[in-house]
């Protein structure tokens, strides 16, 4: 189980699903994605958040 | 699981029974399609906190346009309904869906789990209570991540840079570092926050591209620009963007007159009093645990640090004091994206190694019918328009498009559906596909970004090739930003669907690559990070072959002592050493080199070669580069070499604990920072070097009180919870002095033992110490010999000679080339926690491979037409992915032509070549230059 949905927890369960086993996302809020999709833009690429 | 937390977890590891606690929702998942009529009719309007209270949102919402899952929720504290029901209730009777219930009810759940990944992130500092920064009363000082929100498109003035107060532009803008952080008297976090300086240049660098002419002043403590390229970012933000950095702690925020400009008092590095006026000032706010998380923390009796945050081993980073209880991201230290990245999978390490046993013993794969060959059918096209509630249908007028789309060439049944992605409507396309014989479908709906992969889905259960399907954006790029012109967005719907039928008219059945996966890995480096990715790797039951060039393993870390926080390293590695020289899963092969490598994901032959000269090929689905760093020895620098008592830092820790006369009986000690780090040939920080400084200096001052020791620095970069390091250090007497690059201090040798001389800022003249000892903190550099290994496996190295990742944020351990991965010193400087880290995702990331006995690769790649292709060879400089080779073939008259071969594997089907090639030798699959021109004919065809 992996408690949270941010960028650390999403990349934990995907890494994790995509190995082999059955996971759990637990998020608090509503939709995943914590604090980055607040971000407008990142650092180097200027990429979107999103 | 959305809406959920825990509340309890019982067990231990291998077996935790974990209560889960899901609020309602109110809202129907399976029926909300996210139309967005609830919001716009309901009449309660509440701060938004997705967008740091800059707007509002409704008491009905979505958090924001691109969520997942995409579906509203009703906040029920503000809800007018569920606070008084009988009043409101407005969002139930406009859904078109039927998905409001009310009714809904809070459900708990227990669920079996092997192991716990904590990764509860952190939340912003809230500078309303502390008062002296006027946030909360001031309405032009605005949080950083307020700033965010109104640089975003997405954010409460679409983008624009304007001031809260009047909504004038900004044209003068002051960032104040540090709050709530590395300050224990108002908030109590006596730790750095580690992003704040990073996201500060680049908010005042983003805020100057919105504002032309825009000024902006970033007033700081250190620096601390300690990650990859921040550096150079940082000088460019200063020297390009036109930043100003000033050295200052702004303690206060005054109004200035009454239209709400703000001054900043302060005292400036010449002592100097001064006083600005700003249109707006931004705070840069620190990280910190949630409270929330803190509770929690402490019933499932995890120990936390004195920052609050989960307290690891730098030997474990990931994993708590709780066994089976791992952790990663903010929770374990404050850490920005690519650091908390790395422990999301090195966290999946953890998992993985704990539970490999249980691999695959709960997942399935899904199963579909056999598939149609339709290669000598006609086009039989089935078109989908969808209404997407009101989004569509509200402006563009479907039924015309429908009426149309029938006349169109090729198609055979037009269909129109209040929503195409639901779930009934899927059923619906895949009996008509069977009944009417369709062989090509189009749907005219949304974006392929969101939904492609479920209409593919749609086909496959269909029996029919996914490949044979295309959509017209009808909605984002059309509805929504036509919609005050009905008329015309309806003759472009038509336009675009036209398009989509002539584009997918000459589509064929594409097929996956299936490729066998060689279930073993090669790490390359027998360095901290190299051990302990093989031995991550090997207890997850994947063999490894472990290949170190020196006739030992350790690498870097048998220099070391200690890590920072005070874990013996030696007794560490000989553990490790002996571990990996014992295990069943482990192959050692010392002394020996990569020669030759071929292959791809999944696939790899790598050739090595021992100093005997013996060469061994070893076969491997994934590789990990652990080829470390090597320090940097200052010749000529600082009497480094010519004066006695001058050393490195590692050689100072090897003396020390020597017990030489020189440290036993020294009086007083100088350590000069950043000697080779930060400058015009090497401009990156070598980020271990502070810590390491402040720890000796602390050593010393513990072992003899009456010591005189300094640190000469240019910018201390104790981030995150090194910061007490810092502060313990300053209790101690340890003194701290600022140098700046052009003014480096300078040692000299004379009589009376080593003179240091340097400018100290505070007293405005030349300072001498007499030392008995100057240590230089020298840079970390990359390995020469990873430029050979770059080229032997197509892998990029930045100008500092370090490997280069696929991406800085969100793909820290891969690399463009599929099936290698990166971690330790190789990468970048990095202390043994984030080596060790990085190595365990290096793990995790290629255990997502070797986990599968093969691999299906996407069908749109590029393909060689032989009878068009010369030879010309333009196409392999711009391939970003080296999928392309030039090969020579002799014909039956023994003739040599010459023709490229893709590597189906590393084509990623970007299209370069084809848009290169003057020949049309090459084309890809779904987007061939035949597709194309009919779709183009298409869109100008009226």
């Amino acid at each position: 189980m992996v408690v949270g949905g941010g960028i650390a927890g999403m990349q934990s369960a995907l890494d994790l699903a995509n190995s082999g086993y059955y996971v759990y996302l637990l998020e608090r809020s509503g939709a995943i994605g914590g604090a980055m999709a607040q971000l407008d833009k990142t650092f180097p690429t200027n990429d979107c958040s999103m | 699981m959305t809406l959920s937390e825990v509340t309890g977890v019982s067990g231990s590891e291998g077996n935790f029974t974990v209560s889960v606690k899901e609020h309602p929702r109110y809202v129907d998942t399976s029926k909300c399609i996210a139309c967005g009529e609830c919001a716009a009719k309901c009449p309660k309007k509440v701060d938004d906190t997705y967008n740091a209270s800059t707007k509002k949102r409704k008491a009905i919402f979505v958090k924001y346009s691109q969520a997942v899952p995409l579906k509203y929720q009703i906040d029920a504290d503000e809800c007018i309904y569920l606070q008084k029901p009988g009043k409101c209730g407005f969002c139930a009777k406009v859904c078109p869906a039927g998905a409001i219930n009310f009714e809904d009810t809070e459900k708990h759940h227990e669920i079996n789990v092997g192991s716990i990944i904590l990764a509860p992130g952190f939340q912003a500092f809230d500078p309303k209570d502390a008062g002296i920064w006027g946030y909360g009363t001031l309405p032009n000082v605005i949080t950083s991540m307020q700033l965010e929100r109104y640089c975003s498109a997405t954010g409460p003035t679409e983008g624009h840079l304007i001031r809260p107060s009047d909504g004038k532009p900004a044209r003068k803008i002051a960032f104040l570092q540090c709050v709530g952080s590395r300050d224990e008297n108002k908030c109590g976090n006596g730790y750095c926050s580690s992003v704040c300086c990073m996201y500060a240049i680049k908010e005042a660098v983003i805020a100057k591209d919105h504002v032309p002419g825009l000024q902006t002043t970033i007033f700081f403590m250190d620096m601390r620009t300690h990650g990859k390229d921040f550096d150079r970012y940082y000088q460019r933000a200063k020297t390009e963007s036109g930043v100003r950095f000033m050295r200052c702690r702004v303690h206060g925020v005054e109004p200035h007159g009454t239209d709400g400009d703000l001054r900043l008092h302060y005292i400036n590095e010449e002592g100097r009093q001064v006083e600005e006026y700003y249109d707006m000032v931004v705070l840069s706010v620190g990280l910190q645990t949630p409270k929330p998380v803190v509770r929690l923390a402490k019933d499932l009796g995890i120990q936390l640090t004195s920052g609050n945050f989960a307290a690891t081993s730098n030997f474990m980073p990931v994993l708590t004091s709780k066994p089976g209880i791992f952790t990663c991201g903010a929770f374990a230290g404050p850490k920005d994206i690519p650091q908390s990245v790395i422990e999301g999978s090195a966290a999946a390490a953890g998992v993985g190694n704990l539970l490999a046993m249980s691999r695959h013993t709960l997942t399935r794969d899904k199963t579909f019918p056999a598939e149609r060959d339709i290669s000598c059918e006609e086009p039989k096209i089935g078109v989908f328009v969808c209404h997407c509630g009101s989004n569509i249908a509200g402006v563009v007028d479907v039924s015309s498009v429908a009426d149309y789309a029938a006349t169109l060439p090729g198609v055979a049944h037009v269909e129109r559906n209040l929503f195409t992605c639901s779930q009934d409507t899927q059923d619906l396309m895949v009996n008509l596909i069977k009944e009417k014989g369709l062989n090509r479908v189009v749907v005219a709906a949304c974006t392929p970004r969101t939904h492609e992969p479920l209409f593919r889905e749609t086909l496959k259960a269909a029996g029919i090739n996914e490949y044979l399907f295309e959509m017209a954006n009808i909605r984002n790029q059309n509805s929504w930003v036509h919609a005050k012109e009905p008329a015309k967005a309806t003759a472009k719907a038509k336009d675009l669907i036209r398009m989509a039928v002539a584009k997918v008219s000459p589509q064929f059945a594409l097929h996956q690559l299936s490729v066998p996966v060689t279930r073993s890995a090669l790490v390359i480096g027998g360095g901290l990070a190299g051990m302990t990715a093989a031995l991550n790797l090997a207890d997850q039951g994947f063999p490894v072959h472990l290949v170190e060039k020196s006739d030992q393993l350790g690498g870097f870390a048998r220099m070391l002592d200690h890590t920072w926080k005070g874990d013996e390293i030696k007794p560490q590695l000989a553990n490790m050493s002996a571990r990996i020289e014992n295990h069943y899963n482990i192959t050692l092969h010392l002394q020996s080199e990569i020669k030759e490598v071929e292959g791809f994901v999944g696939n790899f032959r790598t050739t090595i070669q021992n100093k005997a000269g013996d060469k061994t090929v070893i076969e491997h689905g994934a590789g990990i580069v652990a080829t470390g760093g090597r320090r940097y020895r200052p010749l000529k620098e600082y009497g480094y070499g010519d004066i006695k008592g001058v050393f490195t830092g590692i050689e100072f820790d090897t003396l020390r604990k020597a017990g030489d006369i020189n440290v036993r009986e020294g009086k007083t000690f100088v350590f000069i920072q950043c000697v080779g780090s930060r400058q015009k040939d090497r401009p990156y920080c070598s980020k271990v070097c502070c810590t390491h400084s402040v720890q000796s200096a602390i050593r010393l001052k513990k072992e003899d009180a009456t010591r005189k020791v300094y640190i000469l620095y240019r910018d201390i970069r104790t981030y995150g919870e090194r910061e007490l390091l810092y502060k313990e250090a300053r209790q101690l007497g340890v003194i701290f002095i600022n140098y700046e690059l052009h003014g480096k201090p300078l040692v000299k040798h004379d009589m009376a033992g080593i003179q240091v001389e340097v400018w100290d800022h505070v007293l405005h003249r030349p300072l001498f110490i007499s030392a008995d000892v100057v240590i230089l903190a020298e840079a970390i550099l990359a390995n020469q010999d990873g430029k050979k290994i770059a080229q032997l496996f197509k892998i990029p190295v930045d100008s500092d000679g370090f490997f280069q990742e696929a991406h800085a944020k969100l793909r820290p351990v891969d690399f463009v080339t599929d099936g290698m991965f990166v971690a330790g010193l190789a990468h970048y400087p990095k202390p043994v926690e984030e080596s060790i880290a990085q190595a365990m995702a290096a793990s995790a990331r290629a255990a997502t491979l070797l986990s599968k006995e093969s691999i299906t690769l996407e069908a749109i790649k590029a393909t060689v037409v032989e009878d068009n292709c010369d030879g010309c060879a333009l196409c392999l400089d711009v391939c970003p992915f080296s999928a392309i080779s030039l090969m020579e073939y002799t014909n039956n008259e023994g003739k040599i032509s010459r023709r490229i071969e893709i590597n189906k594997a590393q084509c990623k089907g970007c299209g370069l070549c084809q848009g290169t090639c003057p020949k049309r030798g090459v084309f890809v699959a779904g987007f061939s230059l035949d597709q194309i021109n009919k779709q183009v004919a298409a869109a100008l065809a009226v």
